[in-house]
């Protein structure tokens, strides 16, 4: 079973400390969920733990399994079974999402262990049909004039395709009507099991009614703040952030305009 | 110092002419173009300086190679390009300066579509070659090397599709440099006349990896009234030979010229893109697609003039550069007075991939008239980071996602080649040249 081990992170964005001492556990089968609002660090989090080149960790460590994450460049990171999917997706003109996908997948089987074009077509027809996806998405440019629908769908193609130990979903539901999020939330749903840990970042609690976290926790100002149960959603989505500011005495939750 | 003075005189070029069965007017018009030669400066393409380089001295202007009695002799490379199985196929093989194979299909000859040789072409088509030869296309008056050209014209093909023949196959000429020294001057027409359709396919390409040699190109494409051309090139041309490329369209009324270029070659090159939108509602559509490496140095002028009402123009050119190679890209959009209602568009991009390339990308719109639309878009950079990351997060490794990205960012032309092998081939000298 996966385990992604998270102490005392703290981040910095050309040098402005955003994440000040993170600390979380997510195991396989488990589904967490962070929420908070605008600008307390939540898409850093996400950004630290999969190594974009602009987020410098200056404290505290990531593991996964035992091993070292921090030592791992982007591309090991993936490899070793960290997902993420992203709020803004890359558009990658001429290189179509059929030929990215295989490209990836085969990454992760290593040399002499390609999947077979065969295998891979079915593959991938079977997880779009299951996403709803028009089947010439395969053969469009990766992202390129997708909707922002099309373009989180296609996140969570990635997800059900490359099948990683821990997913991080940053902000997945951000821009999508009720009826893409169903599917979107049908395919992390259709992902769950005892070999699939996931972090779900959001700010609407919307998402947490399709998809039951075990865990949830509050973000601010570059910490965790508060942990429960799927309860602690239901409360946020019926009172809000305010008590929470009140209970520990915030005024100003966020650290920093969010990357 | 470069010689300037020509290596070949007038007795040469009247015995050449002759040896060749030409007609009086080519003749005429060879001796007219050398004296220009002589006269005429070289051409002054934006941002690189010509003068030193070698256009007028090399060792051979004539070699002589044998037909080939089969394709099967051809070198490995070269059969790659071709569909050996297909019995219809449309081919035209140059060694060097001989017509070395050609093949058109029965029904292509019966619908009095013309594919052969330049040779051939102005001993037994004379009148209707020469109406197209180097008058609205490219002229031998331009500079230097288009008047050089006309004198030592020494290979090409000669296409004309008659009116209402669609050719459904393209058509394919490859011209290989099998002398390391063998001076190329290549010369191909392609008319298509009113209604008609047809796609020509060629690639220049070099059996040895390493010539000192020069070879200066023209082709002329006219697509008359309704008509449609598309012209797919591959150059891939041996280090050590310098290019001149000039590769020429005219259109009549609402007809069409599509360009798909991948200008490979590995020697320094000067390769011009002219698109002249002549007839109203015509359109001109041109891709271009280079690698620049080594210590090469390469300048493209990819033009559209717009004289029709409701022409519309558009540039594509995607460059990559690396090691210490310089290339200019140059993309002109032309409006000319009277030609309302036109829309010139542009897009001109250079990937650099290490610190000591130079790239360049010029775009340029010139226009004469109010009721026009127009727009360009230009960037010269590095591989962007952030589309890196997004494929790194997938697991592919940096060296594989820049591959893709450099792929993807040439695909453009690569998608556009509509004879599998010729595609095949491209990818691999992208490969190649970009690892």
């Amino acid at each position: 079973m996966a385990v992604l081990t998270i102490q005392d992170l703290h981040v910095s964005v050309e040098g402005k400390e955003i994440l000040k001492g993170v600390s979380l556990e997510v195991k396989g089968g488990e589904i967490h969920a962070i929420m908070g609002p605008n600008g307390t660090g939540k898409s850093t989090l996400s950004s630290a733990i999969m190594g974009h080149p602009k987020y410098e960790v200056t404290k505290g460590s990531i593991t996964l399994d035992g091993q070292d994450v921090l030592e791992m460049e982007v591309d090991e990171r993936a490899r070793a079974g960290l997902f993420l999917a992203m709020q803004y997706p890359s558009e990658i003109s001429g290189v179509t999402n059929a030929d990215f996908l295989r490209a990836a997948l085969n990454a992760r089987l290593g040399e002499g262990n390609e999947i077979s074009l065969m295998k891979f077509i079915r593959k991938l027809d079977e997880k779009m049909t299951f996403l709803e996806m028009n089947p010439d998405m395969a053969h469009r440019y990766l992202n390129e004039g997708f909707s922002g629908g099309e373009k989180k769908r296609n996140e969570i193609l990635q997800l059900m395709m490359l099948e990683p130990k821990i997913a991080i979903l940053d902000e997945i539901d951000s821009g999508l009507d009720i009826d893409a999020l169903k599917i979107v939330s049908k395919g992390v749903n259709e992902m769950r099991s005892s070999d699939f840990g996931c972090l779900i970042i959001t700010h609407y609690q919307r998402l947490l009614n399709y998809i039951t976290p075990d865990y949830v926790h509050v973000m601010m100002q570059g910490r965790i703040v508060k942990s429960g149960g799927p309860e602690l959603a239901h409360r946020l989505e019926a009172e809000g952030y305010d008590w929470i500011k009140k209970e520990l005495g915030i005024e100003d939750e966020t650290v920093e305009q969010e990357v | 110092m470069i010689e300037t003075k020509l290596p070949f005189d007038q007795q040469y070029v009247r015995t050449f002419s002759e040896g060749n069965g030409e007609p009086s007017w080519l003749l005429h018009l060879r001796l007219q173009a050398l004296a220009k030669a002589e006269e005429l400066p070289l051409p002054k393409p934006d941002k690189t300086k010509i003068e030193k380089w070698n256009f007028t001295q090399f060792s051979h202007h004539v070699v002589q190679s044998a037909p080939l009695s089969s394709l099967e002799e051809l070198p490995e490379a070269v059969k790659a390009l071709i569909n050996l199985e297909d019995e219809a196929k449309n081919l035209y093989v140059q060694r060097d300066n001989t017509p070395a194979y050609l093949s058109l299909s029965e029904d292509l000859k019966e619908k009095g579509v013309i594919f052969t040789d330049i040779f051939t072409a102005v001993r037994e088509h004379s009148e209707l070659v020469e109406k197209y030869f180097m008058k609205d296309g490219v002229r031998i008056d331009e500079h230097r090397l288009t008047a050089l050209h006309a004198a030592l014209m020494n290979g090409g093909v000669f296409v004309y599709v008659p009116k209402n023949v669609e050719v459904e196959t393209p058509l394919q000429a490859v011209y290989m440099q099998e002398n390391k020294e063998a001076a190329l001057f290549n010369h191909v027409i392609v008319v298509a006349e009113e209604n008609s359709k047809v796609s020509y396919v060629e690639n220049y390409l070099s059996i040895h990896g390493e010539a000192n040699a020069v070879a200066n190109i023209v082709a002329e494409v006219f697509a008359n009234d309704n008509a449609q051309v598309f012209f797919a090139a591959v150059d891939h041309l041996a280090k050590g030979t310098t290019v001149y490329v000039n590769r020429r369209g005219v259109t009549g009324r609402h007809s069409r010229i599509e360009w798909a270029l991948g200008l490979m070659n590995d020697g320094d090159t000067v390769s011009e893109n002219i698109t002249r939108l002549i007839g109203d509602g015509s359109y001109g559509d041109t891709k271009t697609v280079v690698v620049g490496r080594g210590e090469q140095t390469q300048n493209f002028t990819t033009s559209v003039v717009h004289y029709g009402k409701h022409t519309e123009g558009y540039i594509l050119k995607h460059g990559v550069v690396k090691d210490s190679a310089t290339s200019i890209f140059n993309g002109i959009g032309k409006i000319e007075h009277g030609a309302s209602k036109s829309n010139a568009e542009q897009e001109s991009r250079v990937l650099m991939l290490s610190e000591k390339a130079r790239g360049d990308a010029n775009p340029i719109l010139l226009i004469d008239e109010d009721d026009v639309t127009a727009g360009h878009a230009a960037s010269v950079g590095r591989v962007d980071p952030t589309q890196l990351y997004y494929l790194m997060s997938r697991g592919i490794p940096k060296k594989e996602a820049e591959r893709l990205i450099i792929h993807g960012f040439l695909a453009p032309v690569v998608n556009e080649i509509p004879l599998e092998g010729v595609k095949k081939q491209l990818i691999e000298i992208i490969e190649r040249k970009v690892k």
